[in-house]
């Protein structure tokens, strides 16, 4: 952070916050305690304090932001709506605005590192910038009626706010214009491109404006998906531990402690696969719809099973448990990989809708004869 | 998009030229690089490259496009199929949420 002039900022060393409720929202909600010192100062403006925010990420950030990637408090990661400073900025100084969901500031805050400049946090419920606009929260209205109550047109004398350009499914910018008076500049989609951005006279190249879906931006999305959807295999894996009790003499207990854990962990470990495999092949997987990309990684991943049940023939029991396990993977995988799309940055409505209607049915009758073959594959 | 395309030939983005003043608006809002400026107009150079995200029509000053908005989301498909409403990523219930 830039120099700061000590007669308009006092420090915050204290840790104690003005009451909540202030319009220019001093305080964080949810799990982040005010004394988390996320707030370093603050600033004197005509329309009362504003806190100064600091650039760089403190330990405590950066397990706030593992955590949420593990889904723990996920809903509850959030900033209070308001106005927010950076360095030492003055009526001159950009407006950025952002989610109240606290990575998406935590990440603009990072990149506003030597950038005097505000920050307006609107009410998106503690959804992130691109799901928000997808929902209308990160929207037109909530940036007219933030810009009314924080008073941004007494903080600062031009009327340019920038918004990140996933922002933008929500946000009509010449209606904004129209009712706030203030002009929408679309910033780049990653807030690491904000300083080249700025340095361009807010000039965003072709690239800055294109997502893109690497390995990386991939698989910061498997723990979530993963924690999210556990209780299903979870179930699946309870249903099929008692049902391997199942046999002759209708049901044994022994059996089913000596089966159980078998059949328990083989579904466990293909909704693992199938929320992994799927997601780092994506690239290089045959066909364009997700389902069938996923039954490839399926059938992978069933073909290693295989190689390894060679070398360790009985593994599976019978052949009827084999070929079960062999279809019960393929539709798994070929599932949650469908649902992979919505955490995807290319898919569309119409191509999803389209794609499913082919792909449920299927998935379905697979896993259907698979666990009729399972059955079997107990009873004989 | 580092070779990841999906289907074509299924979005309901539509566009009307003849109403385009040249603003850019929808190029520098789409994330996909659907568009680009001919001659002070823009055009539609990439229509499968549309995941009908909608922030072009959105910024439209002159209602030139069209799409029907929407998450490409599986998941928000089941949960409105089985809820016999809209899709739904299910963010009501405040526990888990895109």
């Amino acid at each position: 952070m830039t120099k700061l002039d000590p007669q308009k900022i006092e420090s915050d060393s204290s840790g104690c916050c003005s009451p909540g409720g202030n319009l220019t929202g001093l305080s964080l909600i949810g799990e982040h305690k005010q004394s988390d010192l996320l707030i370093k100062a603050r600033i004197q403006t005509s329309v009362g304090e504003i806190p100064v925010v600091d650039t760089e990420l403190k330990f405590s950030d950066r397990v706030g932001i593992w955590k949420a990637r593990w889904g723990i408090g996920r809903m509850r990661f959030r900033v209070t709506p308001g106005l927010y400073a950076v360095g030492n900025p003055t009526d001159k100084s950009p407006v950025f605005v952002s989610a109240n969901y606290k990575m998406s500031f935590d990440f603009l805050r990072k990149s506003l590192s030597g950038i005097d400049s505000w920050i307006m946090v609107i009410d998106t419920r503690g959804i992130n910038v691109w799901c928000a606009a997808g929902k209308g929260t990160f929207g037109t209205d909530e940036i007219i009626s933030r810009i009314a109550l924080s008073g941004l047109d007494k903080v600062v004398s031009h009327r340019r706010i920038i918004l990140p350009q996933l922002g933008a499914p929500g946000v009509s910018a010449y209606q904004v214009k129209e009712k706030s008076g203030f002009r929408v500049i679309y910033g780049p989609i990653r807030s690491a491109d904000i300083p080249a951005f700025m340095q361009a006279g807010l000039k965003a190249s072709p690239e800055m404006r294109r997502v893109y879906f690497t390995l990386r931006d991939r698989i910061v999305l498997v723990p979530n998906d993963l924690v999210a959807s556990f209780k299903y295999p979870l179930l699946a894996a309870i249903f099929l531990f008692i049902l391997s009790g199942v046999g002759q003499g209708i049901f044994s207990l022994n059996r089913m402690l000596e089966r159980g854990p078998f059949y328990a962990g083989m579904i466990i470990i293909i909704y693992i696969i199938a929320n992994i495999l799927p997601v780092i092949l994506l690239p290089f997987l045959p066909g364009k719809s997700f389902s069938a990309k996923g039954a490839w990684a399926g059938f992978l991943a069933a073909l290693m099973s295989g190689l390894y049940a060679w070398n360790h023939p009985g593994i599976f029991g019978n052949w009827p448990t084999a070929a079960a396990w062999f279809l019960i993977c393929l539709a798994v995988c070929s599932f949650v990989s469908m649902n992979f799309t919505g955490s995807s940055t290319y898919t569309s409505l119409s191509g999803v809708l389209k794609e499913m209607r082919l792909a449920v049915p299927i998935q379905i009758g697979t896993a259907a004869i698979g666990l009729i073959l399972l059955v079997t594959g107990i009873l004989i | 998009m580092n070779g990841l395309r999906y289907l074509p030939d299924v979005v309901t983005l539509e566009y009307d030229e003849t109403k385009c003043n040249g603003c850019t608006m929808c190029v520098i809002v789409c994330p996909h690089a659907v568009f680009t400026m001919v001659n002070k107009r823009a055009i539609v150079s990439d229509r499968d490259a549309c995941m009908e995200c909608g922030a072009c029509a959105k910024n439209c000053p002159e209602d030139a496009l069209s799409v029907r908005p929407g998450v490409g989301c599986a998941y928000a498909i089941l949960v409105g199929k089985l809820r016999g409403t809209e899709p739904n990523c299910g963010c009501d219930d405040s526990v888990s949420c895109c």
